[in-house]
Order: C-alpha cells, then structure tokens, then sequence
C-alpha cells in the first residue's frame, strides 16, 4: 500500500480530474516518504513502532463500489440516536453510500454530498485537502493518495442549519485500510451542527482519517466527532479548521474505541476576533492507547481560543495529551487557555500530559493547567459514607468528572447514549482487581488539581 | 427502638493515639451532644465511627442493635444506620445532590417505588431548608457556602432517614438564621422519625436550637464528664480549661510529631 503504486488505482478511484490528479501527486511522494517513529517529538509515546503500515491492504474500487452509488438509506441506530436532524451521510470504508439534506435547506443551497460525485465541485475544489496540506505527516499523504472522495457539506452565506448533519463511517475488513474525509465549508455569517460517528467492529483496521472544517467570517460551526471504533482497529486522524475573522468553532470530540487512536485536533485562527473552543472526552480500557495532539494556532489579532480535554484510563491502557498554543506576531490581544485533566483508576494505567505553549507576541493572555492522578480518596469516603459502594462510588465520580464537558456537548441527545457509553466501561472498573497506589501517578504532568503557568506573556 | 454504643473505643491517627477510651450510648429520639475543645478527639471520633481511612482503631466496640459496625466498611455503616454529616464536606463535580441519593437508596434493599418521585422529595425538602433550587443543579457542595453545605448536609439526612446521625460540628459556618433552620430541621426528624443524634460541637449555641437530653465532655481523647443540658451552660460560663484544671485531666491530645520526610537528609 505504500509503495505509491502505479497510479492505476488513482484513476480507478473515480472522481474529478482534480481528485484523481491529488491522488497521482500523492502515489508520487509515498515512495520518498520516511515513515514515523517514537523518536521524533511529534510521536513520542505513541505506538507507531507498533504499526506496520504495509499490512493493511485499501480497499479497490470494485469492492468500494462506484460513487453515487446509495445503497445505504437510513443510518440505523447510530442515525436514530442524535435526535431530529436536518441531514445525513453514510459513509462506507471511506465512499459515501448515502446522502440526504431537508429539502428546504437544499432549496435555500445548503449541500450534503459526496466529494467525488457532487454537481458543484467549486467549493470541493477550492478547499479539499488545503488544510491537510497546511499541517501534512506520513498519513495525510497516504490517505490523499488512497481516499476515494468523502463527505462534503457545503452550507452558504447566511444560512444557519440549526439541528444537526449527521455523518456516519462505519469501517470494515481485517487487514485493510479505509480512508474517510469529511469536507465542511461555512460561508459567510452560515451556521451548522455537524456530528460524525466513526464506528468499526472487532477488525484489524486501519483508518487513516481527514477532516476539514472551513468556517468563514462571522460563521459558526458547532462540531462533534464520536469514535467508537473496535478494540483492534487503528485510527490515526487529522481534525483541522481554518477560521476566517469572527468566526467561530466550538468542537469536540469523544474517544472511547481502537486499538490505537490518535487524533490531531488542530484550530487556525486566521481572522481577527475568531474564536475556538475545543474540547474533548476519553475513556481508554484494555491494552488501548488514546493518543491527541492539539494545536491552538492563533494567527490573527484579539482572536481567542479554548481547550478543555479530559480523559480516563484503567486497566492497561495509555493516553497521550500533547497540546500546543501558538501565539504568532500578529495574534496581539489574542486570548488562550489549555486545560487537560486526567484520572488514572488501576496500576496499570497510564497517562501522559504535555502542554506547551509558544508565544511569538507580546501582548497576550494565556493560562494552562494539567493533571494526571487517581479519584480523589476525599471524594470517595464522601460518597461511600452515605453508603453508597465503593465501585459506585468511583463510577459517580469519574461520570461526574466528564460532567462538565458533557454538558457543553452540542447535540444534547446524544449526551445520554455517550453518558451511558462511559458508565459501561466505569463499569468495569473492578475485573482486574488492581487499585491504584494512594498517591499521584503523575507522569509528566504535575500532581491532581495542580494549575501550571499563567499571565501575561 | 434502636441504640447505638460505643464501649472503651480507642483510636490512633498516623499512630498517634487520639481517642483513649470513649463510652457513649445514644437511644432512639435522643439528641447527645459531645463537646469539646480543639484537639479534644471530637472530629476524629466522627470520622472513627464513619471508618475512614487512615484511622486504626485500637481497642473498643461500635454497635448498632448489637450489629458491629467496625467490621463494616465504611458505606455499610451508613446502611447499618449510622450517617455521618461532614464538617468540611468535599466537592464532588458533576456529581449533584439527586445523583448521590439516588446511589445510595438504590444500595440498599429498600421496598419498589422507594426512588419514585426523588427529585420532587429532594426539591421539597431543599425549599423547607431554604437551600436556592440552583444549588440542585450543581455537583454537590461545588461552590457551595458554609450555610449551604451545611444545608446540603442536613437535607442528605433527611431524605436517607438513618437511625442515627453524627454531626461533626454542623454549626460551624452557619450564621444565625441558618443554624435555626438547619437545627429545627434535625429536631423535627427527631421527634417525627426518631433519629437519634450525636452532635458533636465546639460551642453551645447549636444546643439553644437542638435542645440535648444528654451532653457529654470529651477532653483529651476521653469523656470526662456527663450531665444534663445544664452542663453545656456550665462548660459555656467557665470554659474548658478550668474543667480540665478542676478535673485534673489534660485538655488536648498533643498533636502527633510531623511525620518523617523520606527524602530529608539523613544527617550522616
């Protein structure tokens, strides 16, 4: 798969002449490319000595099937579960299987499509793959040189969808790969909730995932991405939205399948008066590892940023928060915060936070604050002393722990199956009888409730 | 009618031994108030009969209706019948006052139908206390004031009905109107359901608004003098350290010696 191949299969892909063109481009440099390993800083800790990316086999255009074809309406329980919603999209191992979009959103030029099919092409063509190209690694050339089209939302100037896009990827097929793309562009003074659910069933895969969101001046995305692949899938994905001036993202993201996950979640403030909230949940079990990278990328003056990711882990299983705040020259009056907070719930668990800021301007505020350790031995006597068990009492505190990002979630119906989604793997807490030590398993990170430098930089 | 007893019970903290000796025992409907000055044991004692961590307990007895309560862990106390309510109660975020009584009926082997309606009776009973209905949306004591966490506290006893409540220092931050709400309250459980109480304070003014039927002197880990409410008059008029002079016992249990740093030079 990465030996960039003949071109043969970037033609038989389909799509538009450009698409085919980005996917010969990409064939072309897979061969040159010097694949990652824990040695650089932008993959330490992660597993990726652990991947052998020429194991996994993409898929070929006859078993992918030809664009345009629907054969998937409905979207099941997955669909079923995020409420009313104004559209959808299924996406099978990277090819979109089915789209719908309310008729009077369509009348009004909003668009629910696949990239390598749909009628106007010229915001597919003007922004796909830009923002990849603009923060590229190994993955995101594999996945141009293999990606079929994807999702594409188009919503325009001054049309606010108000509930939400549902788009739905199920992956599939041990040994093989998939290469799902998302494409959300807002245009001006547009607004629109955009909710992804990434999804696999216990198969050795790999999904090498790229997703771009385009918010143009004064538009607002409200964003939401669920993983939930099987345990033996590998997912590494890029997340990245460029935002044009006073515009505004508020995304999130819960991690709770794979194997391997990581997630690079990446905002560019470009306009001024932008603002971006990122957020996310994580509840790592098993021999998993959750591995996020951040990027807070403030370009533009008086822009103003937020994170606030928060994770468990039990049994054997790691995460990786990573984040940086970029404050360039001209981002003066910018405004960011970074907060990633951590529980470790068994001896065998693992937790790594690195925050990291860089400061290119001199009129700035930002804080940040990390934290990695187990319960709270206070909380606990608190609860158990009401007679409530210990294991319940863990469970409260750990649900209770995600509340406050559960609660900022922006598709409220989907807060309860996610809710319940954590409180089973809380649930199984005990299976492997190892408690935590009393104290801080602070790895990197400082101790529990610890907050790390602020100020004026 | 249940009775809850503590015979000879003795405790060290960090091994140092804070309770020598304590007797008590409290029946149904009865209000016991133990007082005592800093150091005296009275919080270590609360959180003995609770089972906290870190507390060894080293000779003595906790029964409720003969059942003995230091064989029990912690949360099987409360459903044993004994409830504490904290002194300094702990934030739980994201977890709200609903959440946390929901867990802990749905524990116990009670009758179907118990947890029906629970928010309204959690709502009701936070209105006769005067608690803001928003303080029920929050995690529990999540920036909650003196007055309201102390409240929040008198409203977990109340909808959990135990058969005996520990007080440790429920008066401590409350301010005048708020004590009188918080103490009727707790009087009226006691005269309506029969909780018996222990409340352990600093001062007497908790006891001008939950009269006691006994008040007990706990000095230097050990109870040192019982009487009727008139004795917490007493110990009000003439302090205790004269009650300790006349009594010729100690005040305060020293405080333990700090604890060794592992890392501190050796000095060798």
């Amino acid at each position: 798969m990465n030996d960039g191949g003949d071109g043969e299969q970037a033609r038989a892909l389909g799509g538009p002449d450009w698409l085919v063109a980005r996917r010969e481009a990409a064939a072309g440099r897979l061969a040159e490319i010097a694949w990652p390993t824990p040695a650089e800083e932008i993959w330490r800790y992660s597993r990726i000595d652990e991947l052998d990316v020429g194991r996994y086999r993409p898929f070929t255009a006859a078993e992918l099937g030809a664009p345009g074809r629907d054969d998937a309406p409905g979207g099941g329980v997955l669909a079923a579960e995020a409420g009313p919603r104004a559209g959808l999209v299924v996406v099978r191992d990277g090819r979109v299987v089915h789209t719908e979009l309310r008729p009077d959103l369509s009348a009004a030029g909003a668009l629910t499509c696949d990239v390598a099919t749909c009628a106007d092409h010229r915001h597919a063509e003007r922004w796909f793959g830009t923002l990849a190209d603009a923060s590229p690694d190994p993955f995101t050339v594999l996945h141009d040189a293999w990606c079929p089209g994807g999702a594409f939302i188009h919503v325009p100037a001054g049309v606010v969808v108000t509930e939400p896009i549902v788009v739905l990827h199920w992956c599939d097929g041990d040994g093989r790969a998939s290469f799902p793309h998302t494409l959300v562009v807002l245009e001006d003074g547009a607004g629109a909730t955009v909710v992804e659910r990434f999804a696999s069933p216990k198969v050795d895969h790999l999904a090498d995932v790229v997703v771009e969101c385009v918010v143009g001046e004064g538009a607002h995305l409200r964003y939401l991405s669920v993983q939930e692949h099987g345990p033996a899938t590998w997912s590494i994905a890029l997340q990245r939205a460029h935002l044009g001036p006073y515009a505004r993202l508020s995304s999130s993201a819960v991690a709770l399948g794979g194997a391997y996950a990581r997630l690079r979640t990446e905002a560019r403030l470009d306009g001024p008066g932008a603002e971006s909230d990122l957020l996310a949940v994580y509840f790592g079990d098993g021999d998993q590892m959750l591995d996020f990278r951040t990027l807070q990328d403030h370009a533009a003056p008086r822009t103003r940023s937020d994170l606030l990711f928060k994770g468990a882990v039990e049994d054997h299983a790691a995460s990786v928060y990573s984040g940086l705040v970029r404050l360039r020259p001209g981002a003066q009056r910018a405004e960011a915060g970074q907060t990633n907070r951590n529980l470790v719930l068994t001896e065998g668990a693992h937790a790594e936070s690195i925050p990291n800021l860089e400061i290119e301007a001199n009129d700035v505020r930002c804080s940040h604050a990390s934290a990695v350790g187990p319960v709270d031995e206070d909380q606990r006597y608190y609860l158990e002393s009401r007679g409530i068990p210990p294991a319940e009492a863990e469970r409260l505190v750990v649900l209770g722990f995600f509340e406050d990002v559960f609660a900022r979630l922006p598709v409220p119906a989907l807060v309860g199956p996610l809710r319940r989604a954590v409180h089973e793997k809380v649930g199984h807490l005990h299976r492997s009888g190892s408690r935590p030590p009393g104290g801080a398993r602070a790895a990197a990170g400082p101790a529990p409730g610890a907050t790390g430098g602020g100020g004026r930089g | 009618m249940s009775r809850l007893a503590i015979l000879g019970l003795a405790a060290r903290v960090r091994r140092q031994e804070i309770l020598r000796g304590v007797d008590l025992e409290v029946g149904s409907g009865e209000v016991h108030a133990l007082m005592g000055p800093n150091g005296s044991g009275k919080s270590t004692l609360a959180h003995v009969l609770a089972g906290r961590p870190g507390y060894e307990v080293t000779a003595g007895s906790v029964t409720v209706d003969g059942v003995d309560l230091l064989e029990l862990p912690t949360w099987r106390r409360a459903q044993a019948g004994l409830l504490l309510t904290h002194q300094y109660p702990v934030e739980v975020p994201g977890v709200r006052l609903v959440d946390l009584l929901e867990a802990a009926l749905a524990a116990r082997e009670l009758p179907a139908g118990a947890l029906d309606r629970l928010g309204e009776r959690v709502a009701a009973e936070a209105e006769r206390l005067g608690m803001p209905a928003e303080l029920l949306a929050r995690g529990v004591n999540v920036e909650f004031s003196g007055g309201e966490q102390k409240r929040a506290e008198t409203l977990q006893l109340a909808v959990l009905a135990p058969a005996f409540a520990v007080l440790d220092e429920i008066d401590s931050g409350l301010d005048v109107d708020a004590l009188r709400t918080v103490g009727a309250r707790i009087g009226a459980l006691v005269a309506e359901t029969g909780l018996g109480v222990l409340a352990i304070t600093h001062y007497a003014r908790l006891l001008s608004v939950l009269r006691p039927d006994r008040v007990h002197v706990l000095l230097a880990g050990r109870v040192v003098r019982s009487g009727g409410p008139e004795l917490a008059d007493e110990v009000e008029r003439i302090g205790y350290e004269r009650l300790a002079a006349e009594l010729g016992v100690e005040l305060a249990v020293p405080p333990p010696p700090p604890e060794r740093d592992p890392f501190a030079d050796p000095g060798f």
